[in-house]
């Protein structure tokens, strides 16, 4: 299968990304020459374990990085105009109009004294310029579009399920016509039947508003439904991205053969999660060379010492020596 | 629907508070009944100028009788009790003979309120600005300055900072009056009554205002520190809101919440007065009138001061709870 997306213009470049965290001092690389491409409409889901600087990405590219985090390197560009990420008053006008998040389901992303209509209006108001009245009315309509009765915009966060919290968080970030949506584990902490309306729910709005979409997930068996692309992030590094039947059906890389093995599959008797042997990734005093190359089972000398780059491979890239090896043999054979 | 569901959900709790509120008042002005009971010392003897006093055994049973001290204690008594309560009638007291006690509160009723009550007004406008300022800029200078001066003004007695003010402003540099509300000869109601009023009020007035101030710092500075790492400010920020929109449409409403039940419930201190800064400053408040009572053993002034410190403190708590489920709709 092709990538259909691949002959339109790049919506949001993000070009060599690197992010550091100071910490008393210290200063960690959370994310560390992130490149890719992403186009309109196109669906992509950022997968790696936790700390591997999904939500690191996600926040650089909103521009919404906290305080403490720098911009060591790289650049990210929107239709083609550098965004100025590390500039928190500059970055204000591109927020939630080009790009919105949702945020991750078990926060506390809405405001407990407001009701929900207000704060879904509050963007038009402020961003679209719009009046009172005809703010709420907007509002109203995203909460149709949500699947949310209009009536309810007058309820309390509190007084809304998990679900209908998540619902009423996207409603709100379609409420500026943004034409990038993050999803940053928009559905971690619901239940699998919540989740999974929820994922739908997001799918189909990408398809009717033309939307981009960016999931951020540390569940792989999420993503092939509502995903055309899929990448896999390993300390606070793009390891591999290719589209979803690649990956699922060929992955190259040892990790995300790993991750495909852990996932649950009740088909082949395998039901529970089968975690990857060894410690998570130590970003303060990150391996050398391939950062995997403690737990990977194919760890070769080279990889000790050196850093494999993301380079293309079939229709997507990889970040490994065997590949690049192989790769590298090939043409040597040729 | 939703907002008739939520406008008879507000009723409803509004209606469970104000119950809550007449139960513990009752239960106050019982508790106040039986603790002067309690204390060793028969109402009657006291009454006739205590055990040293000469009086024959008739004389005290008919001093019981007249005072229906003969009568049983529960329910006879109590029930007397609450319902002269109930009319506004605490009694005589002992010390200002044939003086009703609560005339005697009324009387000092005003000086306190306006001691007390203008200290809060400035203390709030003051403390809860800076506080929550102060945790808006956490860890900024602003914040270290406003932060230690708090900690150390609320942790300074008043009186003390009452003394020092008035070896300040009133001995050393004779600006201000540091004793009693007026000048002498002065009358209520006079040309340059009020001027002079206020110049009496003002060393008192900084002297509670200042140990509230630190209080209010402490409290809205922690509140607003909070809120300022929930999730829904970085939604706020998410929006493109600018810093002040986050401030005024997100953080404050959640900042106030704590502060809000910090004021209402010293509110129900206001009638109390601050017994150590009157008795300073010689304020004639019911701080004042409680130290006099205390030291005269005038008991049925004490115990109508006790039940109207009980009384505000409950009414606070009221205004407290119904004033948070206003500003909080999860507690609705
Ligand atoms: N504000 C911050 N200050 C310091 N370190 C941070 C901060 N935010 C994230 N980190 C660190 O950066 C790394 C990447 O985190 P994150 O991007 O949240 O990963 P993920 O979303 O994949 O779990 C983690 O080690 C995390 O502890
Ligand atoms: S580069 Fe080496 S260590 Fe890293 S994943 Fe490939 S084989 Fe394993
Ligand atoms: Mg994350």
């Amino acid at each position: 299968m092709t990538n259909s997306f691949q002959n339109k213009a790049p919506l949001l470049e993000v070009d060599r990304l690197s992010v550091d965290y100071g910490l008393k001092g210290n200063s960690l690389r959370a994310i560390d020459g992130v490149s890719f491409v992403l186009r309109a409409g196109e669906a992509v889901a950022l997968v790696g374990e936790s700390g591997s600087g999904k939500t690191t990405t996600a926040m650089a590219i909103a521009g919404l990085l906290s305080p403490n985090a720098r911009v060591s390197e790289g650049v990210v560009r929107y239709r083609g105009e550098r965004l100025p990420i590390d500039d928190d008053a500059a970055m204000r006008p591109h927020r939630w109009s080009e790009t919105s998040v949702v945020f991750q389901g078990a926060m506390n992303a809405l405001n407990p004294v407001h009701r929900i209509v207000k704060q879904i209006a509050e963007p038009c108001m402020l961003k679209l310029g719009m009046s009172r009245a005809e703010a709420t009315a907007r509002a109203k309509e995203l909460l149709e579009l949500v699947g949310i009765p209009a009536d309810r915009g007058a309820a309390y966060p509190h007084e809304l399920s998990g679900g209908m919290r998540q619902r009423v968080m996207i409603a709100m970030a379609l409420a500026c016509r943004p034409s990038i949506i993050i999803g940053d584990e928009p559905t971690t902490a619901l239940d699998v039947i919540t989740q999974a309306q929820i994922l739908k729910l997001l799918g189909e709005l990408r398809s009717q508003l033309n939307l981009a979409l960016i999931l951020i997930t540390h569940d792989l068996s999420v993503v092939a439904e509502c995903c055309d692309r899929v990448m896999i992030m390993y300390s606070g590094r793009i390891v591999e991205d290719g589209t979803v039947a690649e990956i699922f059906a060929d992955p190259k890389h040892p990790y995300t053969k790993l991750l495909i093995d852990s996932i649950p599959n009740p088909a082949n008797g395998k039901k529970m999660i089968r975690p990857i042997p060894g410690d998570p990734p130590n970003l303060v005093n990150r391996p050398s060379g391939c950062a995997f190359h403690p737990r990977c089972p194919s760890a070769m000398a080279v990889c000790t010492t050196e850093v494999p780059s993301l380079d293309k491979f079939g229709q997507g890239r990889v970040a490994c020596h065997l590949h690049q090896s192989l790769q590298n043999k090939v043409t040597v054979h040729a | 629907m939703a907002s008739t569901q939520i406008g008879s959900g507000t009723s409803q709790h509004i209606g469970r508070i104000i119950t809550r509120a007449i139960v513990t008042l009752v239960m106050v002005a019982t508790l106040n009944f039986i603790l002067f009971r309690i204390i060793p010392g028969d109402p009657a003897s006291l009454l006739l100028g205590g055990a040293r006093s000469s009086v024959t055994a008739e004389q005290m049973v008919a001093q019981q009788q007249n005072w229906g001290l003969d009568r049983p204690l529960f329910p006879d008594q109590v029930v007397d009790y609450l319902w002269a309560t109930l009319h506004g009638d605490l009694g005589f007291s002992f010390k200002f003979r044939g003086r009703q006690v609560t005339d005697l509160i009324l009387e000092r009723l005003p000086a306190t309120i306006a001691l007390v009550g203008v200290a809060q007004l400035i203390a709030i406008a003051v403390g809860v600005m800076l506080g929550l300022y102060a945790g808006w800029r956490r860890g900024r200078a602003v914040d270290h300055i406003a932060t230690g001066a708090s900690l150390a003004l609320y942790s300074t007695p008043s009186f003390w900072l009452g003394m020092i003010l008035i070896v300040i402003f009133s001995t050393t540099l004779g600006w201000l009056p540091g004793y009693g509300a007026y000048s002498p000869g002065a009358t209520i109601g006079s040309l340059g009554w009020l001027p002079d009023y206020l110049r009496h009020l003002a060393l008192p007035v900084t002297a509670v205002a200042l140990g509230l101030i630190g209080q209010y710092v402490v409290v809205a500075r922690a509140a607003m520190s909070e809120v300022v790492t929930e999730d829904y400010m970085v939604t706020a920020r998410a929006k493109g809101l600018t810093n002040g929109q986050m401030l005024m449409r997100h953080a404050f409403r959640n900042a106030m919440l704590p502060v809000v039940t910090l004021i209402t419930l010293n509110l129900g201190y206001v009638v109390a007065g601050a017994i150590t800064v009157e008795a300073v400053f010689a304020w004639p408040g019911i701080g004042g009138l409680t130290v006099e009572a205390l030291n005269a053993r005038d008991y049925p002034v004490l115990q109508g001061i006790f039940l109207l410190l009980g009384a505000s403190i409950v009414v606070a708590n009221l205004l407290a709870d119904v004033a948070y489920g206003l500003l909080d709709p999860r507690v609705r």
